[in-house]
């Protein structure tokens, strides 16, 4: 009973009710739509929590993993032919080697430093996906042909719902199990006092290195996942904009909580979604609600609402 | 053989030199203490040696081997590690994973094994816990095993940073100013830990201005002014030393270590 309400057991046990229940309730194929972005967008900021909330290392450029994951997938399948999940992996993979390169130098920097230099790799990702029209189509984007796995295609939102459900339930169990583990505690350890980390043993470059390749790669999986979905892509998944929204979700959601971050993803997804009949007023109601939790819950909804559970039943 | 052996070590800071020229030794099983006044380079000789700076010029041997150049992470597993004047807690996380991170031993966990939870880590981090408890009940800190770093008191903060250097096993631990803003009670608690601990066999090199604590507990002690090498002896020696009442001591302590 008592592991029932540890988060690994306890909240992992509720995600996967409330994947296995929403279908029931979600009326039509717009809601499953949203779902599934939903979905896509807590798989990434999963990843990304693991790098900001957890090790302390902002980014401000993820939105260019998951454009390139998004690409790598499109142009592997559509014009050389691969099979969907070969070209998956081969994506993430290489997405997962560009951040080991980068990750060297660029962890180097610290705070804002840190953010700018994110920002600027995000920024020459866009560009580049913009640029080289020859193989992206440029601005005008290019489809994406279906995701198909041994002769079954995965077509239509009632399909992709469990698909993205199911890869967001074994994510969340990872980074459960890795932010427990004594990787998990040093990556806390880097967060909490870099210094004090080093002189106890932990190989912080090393660490803070393995976490930037971890979140890079789980963006690039959802940018391929997003890309065979919706099925046509455009430089726009790269840019600057995506990745602030990005880390909106994480901060919305909460630093530091897996759980957080699917919140957070949840609400930044579907929100805009329903405030849309506000038209003009969609982004002035959006940007209220984000400033009000930072100023009444700055750390963020759910670590916020756990404490206040907390107190309550003391 | 000595533990840690100084030789002609250096560092500038824009033309402001820090450290000058500086040898020591330090025998093994010691409590060895560094004084000086404000600004003597006593911090800064603790940066050199954990690695923390890189020196200008000058050598360290840690056990007779040879450790300039190396990453604090990578002397940590040599057995030399330290405390901080100004606290450098983990804030973000418990009072008993601070000291788990201590133990743990990073390097040696595999990532995969680490991402599916597997029976092996699963025996690391319940080795760790057990190690972390006990340490904390060492210095004094059961009554907080359930708590939050960040809810922690000074003066427990202060021994948690003990208990977390602990936990890597050093053979040669520095503490830096680990007194500093105790009260009277809480220094001997300090003091008798610190003994306790260099009869364990580890080499302890202490930078402290509670000259109380220092005269009373140092096997040996170096005193620095503005980067240069003063005067080293025995307490006593060192406090009937006309140069040392001079640039810090002052007369309380001239020629009387028993005052301690």
């Amino acid at each position: 009973m008592r592991a029932l309400l540890a988060p690994r057991t306890g909240g992992l046990l509720a995600l996967a009710i409330v994947i296995a229940l929403l279908p029931a309730v979600l009326p039509n194929n717009f809601y499953f739509n949203v779902a599934i972005l939903v979905g896509l967008n807590a798989i990434v900021c999963v990843g990304l929590n693991l790098l900001i909330g957890y090790a302390g290392q902002i980014s401000l450029g993820h939105a260019g993993f998951f454009g390139l994951g998004a690409y790598a997938s499109a142009l592997l399948t559509g014009s050389y032919g691969w099979p969907s999940l070969a070209a998956l992996v081969v994506g993430a993979a290489a997405v997962g080697a560009l951040a080991f390169l980068l990750a060297r130098p660029i962890l180097k920097l610290k705070g804002h430093y840190l953010a700018m230099g994110t920002l600027g790799m995000g920024v020459i990702i866009s560009i580049v996906l913009n640029q080289e029209a020859g193989l992206t189509g440029g601005p005008d984007g290019m489809p994406v042909p279906a995701f198909e796995v041994w002769g079954w295609t995965a077509y239509g939102e009632r399909t992709w719902y469990w698909i993205v459900g199911g890869t967001l339930l074994v994510t969340t169990w990872l980074a459960l199990n890795l932010i427990e583990s004594p990787i998990g505690r040093a990556l806390r350890a880097i967060h909490g006092s870099e210094i004090a980390a080093e002189v106890i043993g932990v190989k912080t470059e090393r660490f803070k290195t393995l976490v930037f390749v971890i979140s890079a790669v789980l963006a690039s999986v959802g940018g391929s996942m997003f890309a065979h979905y919706s099925g046509f892509i455009t430089p726009s998944e790269a840019e600057f904009f995506h990745s602030i929204a990005f880390v909106t979700m994480v901060v919305l959601g909460g630093m530091a909580s897996i759980f957080g971050s699917i919140l957070g993803a949840a609400i930044l997804t579907v929100l805009p979604q329903f405030l849309a009949v506000l038209h003009d007023y969609e982004t002035l109601v959006l940007g209220a609600v984000m400033m009000s939790v930072m100023i009444f819950l700055p750390k963020g909804l759910l670590p916020s609402l756990a404490e206040l559970l907390r107190r309550r039943s003391l | 053989m000595s533990a840690l052996t100084v030789a002609g070590l250096s560092k500038n800071f824009g033309g402001l030199s820090a450290v000058s020229e500086l040898s020591f030794t330090v025998e093994e099983g010691q409590i060895f203490s560094i004084i000086g006044p404000n600004g003597a380079g006593k911090t800064t000789v603790f940066n050199l040696i954990t690695g923390v700076y890189r020196p200008d010029s000058g050598r360290v041997w840690l056990h007779g081997e040879e450790i300039g150049g190396k990453p604090p992470s990578a002397l940590a597993g040599q057995g030399l590690t330290r405390t901080f004047q100004n606290l450098q807690i983990f804030f973000n996380m418990s009072a008993l994973e601070n000291v788990m991170v201590g133990a743990d031993r990073t390097a040696e966990t595999g990532f995969a094994s680490a991402l599916l939870r597997l029976p092996a880590v699963r025996r690391r981090d319940a080795g760790a816990g057990k190690q972390a408890v006990a340490l904390m009940e060492r210095v004094g800190l059961a009554a907080y095993l359930g708590a939050d770093a960040a809810s922690l008191p000074y003066g427990a903060l202060k021994r948690l940073e003990i208990a977390r250097a602990l936990a890597t096993r050093p053979k040669l631990l520095l503490l830096d100013e680990p007194a500093a803003g105790l009260n009277h009670a809480e220094t001997r608690e300090i003091d008798n830990l610190i003994r306790s601990i260099a009869e364990d066999g580890v080499t302890v090199i202490l930078v402290e201005h509670d000259m109380r604590l220092v005269m009373g507990i140092s096997d040996r002690i170096l005193v620095l002014d503005r980067g240069v090498w003063l005067a080293e002896g025995s307490a006593e020696e060192v406090g009937r030393n006309p140069d040392v009442v001079r640039a810090y001591l002052g007369t309380e302590f001239a020629g009387s270590a028993d005052a301690a």
